[in-house]
């Protein structure tokens, strides 16, 4: 065992050694900005770790067999701190592009190429997206897996290194977005060394969950671990096709895609479509089918519709893209197969939204009392409102009055806030407490003000959207009598500058709610009283 | 034939067949009889093991879960 681990231990230092020296000659000889300070970062990162490892060597290992008997739990609380951190940065970020839009004297002139809109916009999305997003999937699956496996995370400190690699992942997407290093592909902007180093990171992450199943001492495997399950698979598949690039250098960022003209927009667009479907939908309702039952304290309502759910989802989910590429150069039959999916899905979607909301039948009281179901009620609320928006949206003659407009802006928000945002906070203040060994959250009256803080600050969101939407849309088309169009494009602009500010205050209010949840959880391990040890026996609620 | 001809014509014949069937074959496998009592127990999977995974078999459990 002593001699395998130190085997082990020279294979690292070896290949950290290595890393750190390409790194290096990287730095010297790089071809632009991003690729030299993401050279600099790997250096100081894989330089570290190997100097850590070295000063470990001849440490022994801490015996590893009592651990079966416990959890994995200290990757999850990293992974809850994570989350609410880039969750923060993310609507900061987001906040502030927005009143950029509003008043565009805040592209700063000494920020130029740096902190303007057009790159701080990537910086936004791939925040809440990617890192808060991705960080809550992570931490939660970890979590779920465990609990309805019985079983510990498979793979010893695998699960660290998905934690720390997928932080990786995001700094060098960060920095590379504000210096440039992008290959402007919506939400997979990342150029070809960085997407290189998420497939290793992905890969792990797979074993580490799929081992997991592969040992769990339960006979089943419970449905939120199929959602969870095919949300890692699908974005893998997703990740490795919309990112087939031959890099120009080995030194440089930029790299160029094999996929030739529409075949490669089509593929973008069923890359961004399924991020949303499996990333935003598939992974967060795995994180819906566990906390919304525990938080109610009762069964879902539906195991079969459940498995339905599923299947239906899935099936259909991967049919959906071309919808985004209506009155392109992409065939009018691929475009309308998008289409009728679309529409289709619809009713998966709300047949998962139903058997979420009927889960609290019986229990309805808990709404009143419990502002932490409330913000998972509201969760599904939105989830419900945008799954119909969306279908609606993908409609030819719909989407030609929404395409291009504010309207499209305000839908993946509703979704994005209202449902990716509501039930993984709803999760992180379930998360909590149970994590820190705590016997409540620190203060209900705080979580009802996020509460509403997020959901007046949602609503103010779509609604001026809708709004603008709507609006330049009907302007963009507007003609005259002899055919002429009426508007400029700036006329549409000066327009819109009233919802604008709206929009910025309704991001204000999301992003005050989500402080005051960062305090009331910090408060909730300072401050709250520790559970006792003695309740460790569960009762099956029936 | 063209590989592009050829695909598409497996894709919307067996291929369709083939995820159609499946489809229709989950939603009878769900609704086979006795599943409802099967998935009464798979659905109660979350209260089961809050605090420390399943012991292993041959080795004294360290406390006793309640299980339905």
């Amino acid at each position: 065992m002593a001699k395998g681990r130190k085997m082990s231990n020279y294979i690292k230092l070896i290949a950290l050694g290595l890393v750190t020296l390409f790194a290096m000659i990287g730095t010297n000889y790089a071809r632009d900005l991003a690729y030299q300070v993401h050279a600099i970062i790997v250096m100081i990162v894989a330089g570290g770790l190997f100097l850590y490892t070295l000063r470990r060597t001849d440490e022994p290992k801490v015996a590893a067999a009592g651990l079966e008997n416990e959890y994995f739990d200290s990757v999850i609380r990293a992974g809850t701190i994570a989350t609410a951190f880039w969750g923060v940065v993310g609507f900061l970020a987001g906040t502030f592009i927005a009143f950029q839009l509003a008043f565009p004297a805040l592209n700063f002139e000494w920020a130029d190429g740096l902190a303007n809109f057009g790159r701080l916009r990537p910086l936004h999305t791939s925040a809440v997206i990617f890192a808060f997003g991705g960080n809550a999937l992570i931490a939660t699956s970890f979590y779920v897996v465990q609990r309805t496996s019985a079983a510990r995370l498979w793979g010893g400190n695998l699960a660290w290194f998905v934690f720390w690699g997928y932080q990786l992942f995001i700094v060098l997407a960060a920095t590379g977005y504000l210096l440039g290093g992008t290959q402007s592909k919506e939400y997979a902007e990342p150029e070809w060394y960085v997407d290189l180093w998420l497939t290793i990171v992905w890969v792990a992450y797979l074993a580490v969950f799929l081992g997991t199943i592969i040992k769990r001492k339960e006979p089943h495997i419970y449905v939120a671990n199929w959602f969870y399950l095919s949300f890692i698979v699908t974005v893998a598949m997703l990740h490795l096709i919309n990112n087939m690039t031959i890099p120009v250098s080995i030194w440089g960022s930029k790299s160029v895609i094999v996929w030739p003209g529409v075949q490669d927009a089509m593929i973008q667009w069923w890359y961004g479509h399924n991020a949303v479907g499996f990333f935003l939908t598939a992974g967060f309702l795995g994180m819906m089918y566990y906390f919304i039952p525990k938080q109610a304290e009762r069964p879902v309502f539906s195991y079969k519709l459940s498995i339905i759910h599923f299947w239906a989802l899935i099936f259909l989910y991967i049919w959906a893209g071309p919808h985004h590429l209506h009155y392109t150069a992409l065939p009018d039959w691929a475009s309308t197969l998008g289409m009728v999916m679309s529409v289709i899905l619809w009713m998966p979607s709300w047949g998962g939204m139903i058997n979420g909301l009927m889960t609290l039948s019986g229990a309805w009281d808990k709404l009143r009392t419990d502002p932490v179901i409330r913000m998972m009620v509201i969760s599904l609320g939105f989830y419900g409102m945008s799954t119909f928006e969306g279908p609606m949206m993908s409609i030819r003659a719909v989407n030609s009055l929404s395409h291009y407009t504010d309207w499209t802006i305000g839908h993946v928000h509703s979704g994005a806030l209202g449902w990716n945002g509501m039930i993984t906070f709803g999760a992180l203040y379930y998360l909590v407490p149970a994590l820190w060994k705590r016997e409540s959250l620190y203060s209900l009256r705080l979580v009802s003000w996020h509460f509403w803080l997020a959901t007046l600050g949602i609503i103010l969101y779509a609604a001026s959207m809708w709004v603008t939407g709507i609006m330049e849309g009907l302007m963009w088309r507007e003609v005259d009598a002899n055919g002429f169009l009426v508007n400029s494009f700036a006329d549409t602009v000066a327009a819109k500058f009233p919802m604008y500010v709206v929009r910025g205050l309704g991001g204000v209010m999301f992003l005050t709610g989500s402080i005051i949840m960062c305090y009331n959880l910090w408060m909730t391990d300072r401050k709250a009283p520790a559970k006792e040890a003695s309740l460790t026996v569960q009762v099956p609620a029936e | 034939m063209e590989l592009y001809t050829l695909l598409r014509q497996f894709a919307d014949s067996w291929m369709l067949l083939f995820l159609f069937t499946f489809f229709i074959g989950v939603i009878v496998w769900a609704f086979r009889p006795g599943s409802t009592k099967a998935y009464k127990d798979t659905a109660n999977i979350p209260f089961r093991h809050d605090d420390a995974p399943a012991p292993s078999e041959g080795q004294p459990a360290a406390n006793k879960e309640a299980r339905a």
